[in-house]
């Protein structure tokens, strides 16, 4: 059992001891891996036929009567080893195992994590299972196309969907869509019409290759994708626009790939296409996309209608998106309309709707889960690349794999550039040349395109062997040579990263003032434009759609009030927790002021009390905030969770709070303390932290010292690493930071003296404070803190 | 083109216009029909009825201080120059433009967008946002929502804290340059802009 203490990189001894113990794992599990498929092939033979044995005896027994129970009788065993009848569930919990032990084991090297992207490492070790597989003689795995498309794809997808920041997404669609289709539609078509004439030189032996099937290929492996999109770009922290371009491209490109590669394959066997064909094409190119967003839009409102009457069943709340969401992107692979589109569809549409009725838990464990199965996916599918690599049949052809190579990066460079010159043209913020660089070589190959290839039927095409190698080399180019050098690439080029932004409460209004601002500007000049058609949404949406999708009330509640509430809360419930000796600034409601309150323990110093009345306001405004807040804010981000003001960030929050308060005090007090350095880091208090804290946050190892978490909100983008800021140094009792630096938005800070539950922690003096703590960092029952959704915290 | 021509001569003053608020030709051909289509009784100027007659600004929950933006100081009329000049500062800015510090800044610069946004916040025109006004700006946005249930304590909050947000001086009102620092990480060249007017 790994002890409690996790592998926090502690100094010395400690790391060694965690590295040694994951490396130990890690082993143990490749050779668990490895033996049991060769353990599968002997004693398969003798297990069967010890089965057999038994059953003849049986059947014998059966046959001859009761005296043969004394003849044939075997010792009863006691320990068996009947390995066949787990084989398959026990190979694939190995294999996850395995996969999310790498993960982890990553991590431990810092060094190499931060050069690397995590794909390439996955892929490396990939292909060293593969290579002990095949020493061991056995022949490895490979990719399983079905196994791919149908368990692995679909919670990667669905994770992009669900967390899709709108805003950004729809503003960019026209760029999005250019490029998804034009742009492949244009690889496709120039690879494979350049790799055919490359087929007819004479030297290079491959006049066998016809058009259709160099077309084929081309179709294949012009679309970027979405796996590996998300793998690299998800690293390097690029700013929003470009993440949002290439990511958009690599999911919309779906549609386009699965109508070349039907038309394709469909007509190589005939060996011609005609005009009506191309017409065709074209429709159903119009049929797969449409149809496959309809499809997910319909599985959406049925998931959001649902998810109106579950609030009496709260269990199974995810199960229904997760069902809802498989469905639909199963249902539009019946008819071979696009799946991807349909998931992504499915997740965006029944958004809104099924956060705003879900409960509180729900929302986190859907939150969780889907990182949880998209993390683990993307694991499986980069080992998996690397094993089938080792496995494949291969067929080397230098032409045609450097030729393949070569024409991807010059079609996708073209592609970028001409299409940004006519898309600049429409736009008002233009691409720059910079922004091309980077979308041109974002465009990153990946599981699918292998996995298509895969698919491909060895009687219509032969050289199936050679696409694959081929296709194999240009992932590995791409996830290895792009993805390596992207980031610094980026650092070089200076490219605008993805801002730390914390949405304060002025943005949110002045925003959305622009916004109407704006849709009015539009009605006067009788231009119907972006924000006309948005409002028009708006309104439709919140007169019918929210009325009928929303369960109860909370249809109505808008979003700044949403927003604000949930600011308002979390600065009350610091306030109550810390308990300041004087009345507080306008920053909270001016009717209230949220005075020390009382304590239930007696305390060492006499404190102001409050009047009974106060209390009972402050109560009342604590309840209805509580339960009113309903709105989820947007995060977006593959690998870390923003913190909710439910969930354990409150003990941040709450010292944030108190330290705001004392800060505030210094101007207003005259006899002050001064801010309390914080008690070093003891186990207690490490444990209580870090047990308590679910979220896998990358904390940069820096012990005694305190990690500063800035979390986000409200906006699009959250931070991913947590920065580590010596705080409490030397500084003493000045404000560690400007009071307009912590606005509405949550920079909290993890002291290393952290509590759990919301406790009553009353007084100013540091000592007595931490003291309390200490005594409450112990979790306690769980139960009892998570249920304050919807009572008052106060007593 | 012919028509362009000859909708451009019935302007008076049209070249200076241009020049002033950087529209083309089309721009302004095309303005010049909105301003006559807008104005139904053919009198050669708005008034706040024709801005009244627009069906979804009579929606917009600050549909009548947009009006009143356009019809500054009190007037009761509105030319097209001034109704030009005013749909300038929606135009996408010009990332190319050199920085000529003799050069007065072009209406749609960032700055005058700005200024022109916070216009419409300031009602009294003194400078500051005050929280009285701040409070009427949050219950029209928050009308627009079609719900009113907010009540009078959770908008005062609201207000509070937004000033005290941006309040840096602490004087309980948000100057503009207060109110630009508040908006420094808004892409205002993206918000305020309207593709149309290109």
């Amino acid at each position: 059992m790994i002890p409690r203490v996790p592998f926090r990189p502690a100094p010395g001894h400690r790391t060694l001891m965690g590295r040694g113990l994951l490396m130990f794992l890690i082993m143990t599990l490749i050779l668990g891996t490895i033996l049991p498929l060769g353990a599968s092939s002997s004693p398969d033979v003798s297990s069967r036929n010890g089965q057999d044995n038994h059953n003849h005896s049986h059947r014998s027994q059966d046959h001859e009567g009761k005296h043969h129970d004394n003849k044939s009788r075997k010792a009863f065993p006691v320990l068996e080893f009947d390995y066949q009848h787990v084989r398959i569930p026990f190979e694939i919990a190995l294999w996850v195992l395995l996969a999310s032990l790498m993960k982890l084991g990553f991590h431990l090297i810092p060094r190499l994590s931060s050069i690397v992207p995590e794909s390439c490492l996955l892929i490396v070790v990939g292909l060293l299972v593969g290579g002990l597989i095949k020493l061991v003689g056995e022949s490895p795995p490979v990719l399983d196309s079905k196994v791919f498309f149908l368990y692995l794809l679909p919670p990667i997808i669905l994770d992009a969907g669900y967390f899709l920041p709108i805003r950004p997404f729809s503003e960019n669609l026209g760029t999005i869509l250019m490029f998804a289709v034009v742009g492949t539609l244009w690889n496709s078509f120039f690879i494979g019409g350049l790799l055919y004439a490359v087929c007819q030189i004479e030297g290079a032996n491959l006049l066998r290759v016809d058009l259709l099937s160099c077309l084929l290929f081309g179709a294949i492996i012009s679309a970027v994708d979405p796996v590996a999109v998300l793998a690299v770009f998800e690293e390097i922290h690029i700013n929003e626009l470009l993440h949002i371009l290439v990511f958009g491209e690599s999911l919309l490109n779906d549609a386009v790939t699965v109508v070349l590669y039907h038309l394709f394959e469909e007509f190589a066997g005939v060996g011609t296409v005609s005009v009506v064909d191309v017409f065709l094409g074209i429709l159903s190119f119009l049929v797969v996309s449409m149809g496959g967003v309809l499809v997910g839009a319909i599985y959406g409102f049925l998931s959001a209608l649902t998810s109106r009457f579950t609030s009496h069943q709260r269990v199974i709340e995810p199960l229904f998106v997760f069902m809802y969401s498989y469905m639909a992107y199963l249902s539009a692979e019946i008819f071979h309309l696009s799946g991807i589109m349909a998931l992504i569809a499915c997740g965006a549409v029944m958004r809104p709707y099924v956060e705003a009725n879900i409960s509180h838990k729900s929302h986190t464990t859907i939150k969780y889960f889907l990182k949880m199965w998209s993390s683990v996916s993307e694991t499986l599918i980069f080992i998996f690349l690397g094993v089938s690599t080792v496995a494949g049949p291969h067929q080397w052809n230098w032409t045609f794999v450097v030729m393949t190579v070569i024409l991807c990066l010059v079609a996708r460079v073209l592609g970028v550039v001409g299409l940004t010159y006519v898309i600049n043209k429409f736009r008002i913020v233009k691409l720059t040349t910079k922004d091309q660089f980077i979308i041109a070589y974002g465009g990153l190959r990946g599981a699918i395109a292998f996995s298509l290839v895969f698919l491909l039927d060895k009687d219509h095409f032969p050289d199936k062997h050679m696409f694959l190698t081929a296709i194999i080399t240009i992932i590995f180019f791409t996830v290895f040579v792009q993805g390596m050098t992207i980031r610094p690439l980026v650092d070089l080029l200076a490219v605008k990263k993805k801002q730390e932004t914390k949405r304060s409460i002025n943005e949110e209004i002045h925003t959305q003032f622009l916004d109407h601002l704006l849709t009015g500007i539009e009605d006067i000049c009788g231009h119907y434009g972006h924000h006309h058609w948005k409002d028009k949404l708006n309104r439709f949406n919140k007169k019918y759609i929210k009325k009928c999708l929303i369960a109860g009330e909370r249809s109505k509640e808008p979003q700044l009030i949403a927003f604000y509430h949930k600011m308002e809360m979390k600065q009350a419930i610091e306030l109550v927790e810390s308990g300041s000796g004087a009345k507080l600034p306008s920053a909270m409601p001016s009717t209230i002021s949220l005075q020390n309150i009382q304590p239930k323990k007696p305390a060492d110093r006499a404190l102001p009390q409050l009047s009974k009345g106060r209390e009972e306001e402050i109560r009342k405004i604590l309840r209805n905030n509580l339960q009113r807040t309903r709105q989820r804010l947007q995060s977006y981000n593959r690998h870390t969770l923003v913190a909710d003001p439910y969930e354990d960030g409150w003990k941040e929050i709450l010292l944030k709070k108190k330290k705001i308060e004392l800060e505030k005090k210094i101007s207003q007090m005259n006899n002050y303390l001064t801010v309390p350095a914080p008690p070093s880091d003891s186990p207690t208090m490490a444990r209580a932290r870090l047990a308590s804290d679910p979220q896998a946050w990358r904390v940069k190892p820096d012990t005694d010292n305190v990690p500063t978490i800035k979390v986000d909100l409200a906006s699009p983008q959250s931070p991913e690493s947590v920065n580590v800021v010596d705080e409490f140094g030397k500084r003493g009792g000045q404000p560690q930071r400007e009071p307009e630096g912590e606005d509405g938005g949550l920079t909290m800070k993890v002291p290393s003296s952290s509590g759990k539950a919301p406790t009553k922690a009353d007084s100013d003096d540091p000592r007595e404070q931490q003291r309390l703590m200490r005594c409450l960092s112990d979790p306690g029952p769980a139960p009892d803190e998570e249920e304050d959704d919807d009572e008052p915290f106060l007593p | 083109m012919g028509s362009t021509a000859s909708t451009l001569s019935k302007i008076p003053d049209v070249e200076t216009l241009m020049q002033e608020t950087g529209f083309t030709p089309a721009h302004m051909v095309r303005l010049y029909d909105r301003f006559k289509a807008l104005d139904k009784e053919r009198k050669g100027h708005l008034c706040p009825q024709d801005f009244g007659a627009i069906k979804e600004l009579a929606e917009n929950p600050i549909g009548d201080r947009i009006v009143g933006a356009f019809f500054s100081q009190g007037q009761e009329t509105l030319d097209f120059h001034s109704f030009v000049r005013i749909l300038a500062h929606f135009r996408p800015v010009d990332k190319d433009r050199p920085r000529d510090p003799n050069v007065p800044e072009p209406i749609n610069s960032r700055s005058n967008k700005l200024k022109f946004a916070f216009q419409l916040y300031d009602q009294d025109k003194d400078g500051k946002i005050s929280r009285a006004e701040l409070l009427q700006i949050i219950w029209q946005v928050l009308r627009a929502m079609l719900e009113m249930q907010v009540t009078e304590e959770q908008l005062e909050s609201i207000a509070d804290r937004t000033i005290q947000e941006a309040d840096l001086d602490r004087d309980e009102a948000i100057s503009f340059d207060e109110f630009r620092k508040s908006l420094e990480k808004v892409n205002i060249d993206h918000k305020m802009s309207i593709r149309f007017l290109r």
